[in-house]
C-alpha cells in the first residue's frame, strides 16, 4: 500500500503549524504501512536557516562533530550538523550542491537524503509515529511538507528504500504505487550518466524527473512525459522548492484526495489524513483524474 | 427513536456491533465520521441510518435492507456487495461504487470515479454526476444511470446489465454497444430516476447500452469448451 501526505501553505499564518499537521497526516496513514517512513520540510527556519545550502545524509558511521570537520574542510565553510534520528542535517552559508558534492568525496557511499536551500528531507526504519517524535517534526516550521510512510513491495526495508526520494536540487518525490518497467528506464539513465543510490523502483521515477527538470522541462511536462515513459501503478507528489504537483497513472487504482482551501492545499492516499485540517469542512475536495497533473505554486512572502 | 453516535467517543467496532444487534429497528445518526473505512457496513435490518460527514472505504458495504444516508463523500467500494435496502451519497464515490452489487438501490449525487459499478450483479446505482473509466466492467445484471458523461471504457465485457447514460461517454469497452431505448426501457430509467429523486430528467435524452453479446463465451459453439 504505502500512504502519502502533503500539505502546501498559502497563508503564512499557518508556516508555525506545518510539522504539527503534517505529522497529524502522516501518522495518520500509518494504517498503509508502517515500516518506514520520511519527509520532506521546506522552510523551517531553524533546520535550514534562510541562505544557507543544506544537505541531510543518512546512517553515516560517524559523528556530528566528525562529519561538520571532515565536511567543513572539503566545502571550504564552516557548517552545522543536527542529528534528527538517523538523519544528519549539514547546513552552511555555502551551495547545498556543494555540500553534496563534498560529502560524495568524503563519504563515497553515504546515503543522501535530500539537498537544496530551504529544504530537510529525513528518512528512517520504523513507523512514522515513533519516527515523527525523534525528528522532533511537530516543532517544524515552513511552508511546505511531503511525507510517506511505507509497505514495501519493491526493494528491501533500508532507510535507501523509505521515501521521499529527493534527488533533484530542492526536488522531492514520493509514491504510492510501483513501476513495472523501472530496469528498463534504469538503464536508459544510467547509459545516460545517472547514478543511482538504491535498488527502488521510485528512485527510478525521481532520478527521470529530475533529468528531465534539469533539461529545462516544467513539472508538468516533465510528469506528463513521465506518464507516457512509465509503465505500472503510481499516485505521485512531486515538489520543489516553489511548487506541489499530483499525478496518478491511466488506470488510477492507487488512491488520492485533494482538497483546497484559500489556506493551503493538502493531498493524501486518504481522506482521513485530511480530517483535522483547519478549515477542512469549507475545502473543495476531489480525486485527481487519471494522467492528469495538478501543479501548484508558491508565491513568494516578504519575510 | 433516534440514537447517536459520535465516531470520536465511541469505537467503529462498537458501533457497527450496535448497528448488528437483533431485531433491530429505529434511526441512527452517526458523527463525526473523520473519513473512517468500513462505517455502517453489514446492516441487516430495515433502519435509517444517517452518517454527517465524509467516509473511507467501503462504507455501507453489503446492506440489507436499511436505507443509509451519506451526507458527505465516500470513499473506494460505497455498498460494495450491497443486497437490498438503500444507499445515497451526498457528496461524489470514489472507485468502485457498487462494487459487485446483488440488489437494491446505490444514489451518488455528485460524481463516481472509476469503475463504478464493477461486476455489478443486480443492484441498480443512480449517479447525479459523471462516472470515471473502466465503469460497469463485467457488469451483470441491473441498472447504472448516469446523469453526466461516462469515463473510458464503459461496459467492457459487460454481461447483462442495462446502462443509461445522458451525456456522452468517452469510450466504449470491448462488446459494449448503444441500443435502442424502447418503449420499456424509458418505463424503466423513468422510474429509477424517480426513485432517485431525479424525477425532472427526461428519460428520452438517455442512450442504452448493453452488450452485443458478440464475445467468445457468448457463443454457443464454444460451450464443449465448459
Amino acid at each position: 500500500m504505502c500512504g502519502i501526505v502533503g500539505l502546501h501553505l498559502r497563508d503564512p499564518d499557518l508556516y508555525p503549524r506545518l510539522g504539527e499537521l503534517l505529522a497529524g497526516m502522516l501518522c495518520e496513514m500509518e494504517d498503509r504501512g508502517a515500516d518506514s517512513a520520511g519527509i520532506s520540510v521546506y522552510g523551517d527556519p531553524q533546520w535550514t536557516p534562510q541562505g544557507h545550502g543544506a544537505l541531510t545524509l543518512v546512517e553515516l558511521d560517524a559523528t556530528p562533530g566528525e562529519v561538520a570537520a571532515a565536511l567543513g574542510a572539503e566545502a571550504g565553510a564552516e557548517l552545522t550538523v543536527t542529528a534528527l534520528d538517523t538523519t544528519y542535517l549539514i547546513t552552511g552559508q555555502v551551495e547545498s550542491e556543494r555540500l553534496l558534492a563534498a560529502a560524495r568525496r568524503v563519504y563515497p557511499h553515504v546515503l543522501v537524503g535530500g539537498f537544496g536551500g530551504d529544504l530537510a528531507v529525513l528518512k528512517g526504519v520504523g513507523s512514522p509515529r515513533e519516527l515523527t517524535e525523534r525528528w522532533g517534526l511537530r516543532g517544524a516550521r515552513g511552508w511546505q511538507g511531503v511525507g510517506h510512510t511505507r509497505m514495501a513491495t519493491e526493494s528491501a526495508v533500508t532507510p535507501s528504500g523509505a521515501h521521499p526520494y529527493a534527488v533533484g536540487p530542492g526536488q522531492c518525490l514520493v509514491h504510492n504505487g510501483s513501476f513495472a518497467n523501472h530496469a528498463t528506464i534504469r538503464r536508459e539513465l544510467s547509459s545516460a550518466g545517472v547514478e543511482f543510490d538504491s535498488e527502488n523502483d521510485t528512485e527510478v521515477g525521481a532520478r527521470f524527473v529530475a533529468k528531465r527538470l534539469a533539461e529545462g522541462y516544467d513539472v508538468e511536462r516533465a510528469l506528463k512525459d513521465l506518464c507516457a515513459t512509465f509503465d505500472g501503478f503510481y499516485t505521485l507528489l512531486v515538489s520543489n522548492r516553489d511548487s506541489f504537483a499530483v499525478v496518478r497513472d491511466a488506470i488510477a487504482c492507487k488512491p488520492a484526495v485533494i482538497a483546497e482551501t484559500s489556506g493551503w492545499v493538502a493531498m493524501a492516499s486518504e481522506f482521513r489524513a485530511l480530517a483535522q485540517l483547519p478549515g477542512i469542512e469549507g475545502a473543495r475536495i476531489w480525486e485527481p483524474e487519471p494522467e492528469v497533473v495538478y501543479a501548484w505554486n508558491r508565491a513568494e512572502v516578504p519575510a | 427513536m433516534t440514537t447517536r453516535f459520535d465516531l470520536t467517543r465511541t469505537s467503529l467496532r462498537e458501533v457497527n456491533q450496535a448497528l448488528h444487534a437483533d431485531g433491530l429497528d429505529g434511526e441512527f445518526v452517526i458523527e463525526r465520521p473523520f473519513g473512517a473505512h468500513s462505517v455502517a457496513v453489514g446492516v441487516n435490518a430495515p433502519v435509517k441510518i444517517t452518517v454527517n460527514g465524509h467516509v473511507g472505504y467501503y462504507a455501507a458495504g453489503m446492506n440489507q435492507r436499511a436505507e443509509i444516508t451519506i451526507d458527505g463523500n465516500a470513499g473506494t467500494g460505497v455498498a460494495e456487495n450491497m443486497m437490498s435496502g438503500t444507499v445515497v451519497v451526498k457528496g461524489n464515490a470514489s472507485q468502485s461504487a457498487g462494487a459487485t452489487g446483488h440488489g437494491g438501490l446505490l444514489v451518488i449525487e455528485g460524481d463516481a470515479a472509476a469503475r463504478c459499478g464493477i461486476s455489478m450483479k443486480g443492484i441498480d446505482i443512480v449517479v447525479g454526476g459523471d462516472i470515471g473509466h473502466n465503469s460497469a466492467f463485467m457488469a451483470q445484471a441491473g441498472r447504472l444511470v448516469v446523469r453526466g458523461d461516462a469515463g473510458d471504457g464503459l461496459g467492457d465485457s459487460i454481461y447483462e446489465a442495462r446502462l443509461y447514460v445522458r451525456g456522452s461517454v468517452a469510450s466504449l469497452g470491448a462488446d459494449c454497444v448503444a441500443k435502442e431505448m424502447r418503449a420499456e426501457h424509458l418505463e424503466e430509467l423513468g422510474g429509477l430516476l424517480k426513485s432517485a429523486g431525479f424525477e425532472h430528467d427526461d428519460p428520452a435524452a438517455y442512450t442504452r447500452y448493453g452488450s452485443a453479446r458478440q464475445l467468445y463465451h457468448f457463443h454457443a459453439r464454444n460451450t464443449s469448451a465448459y
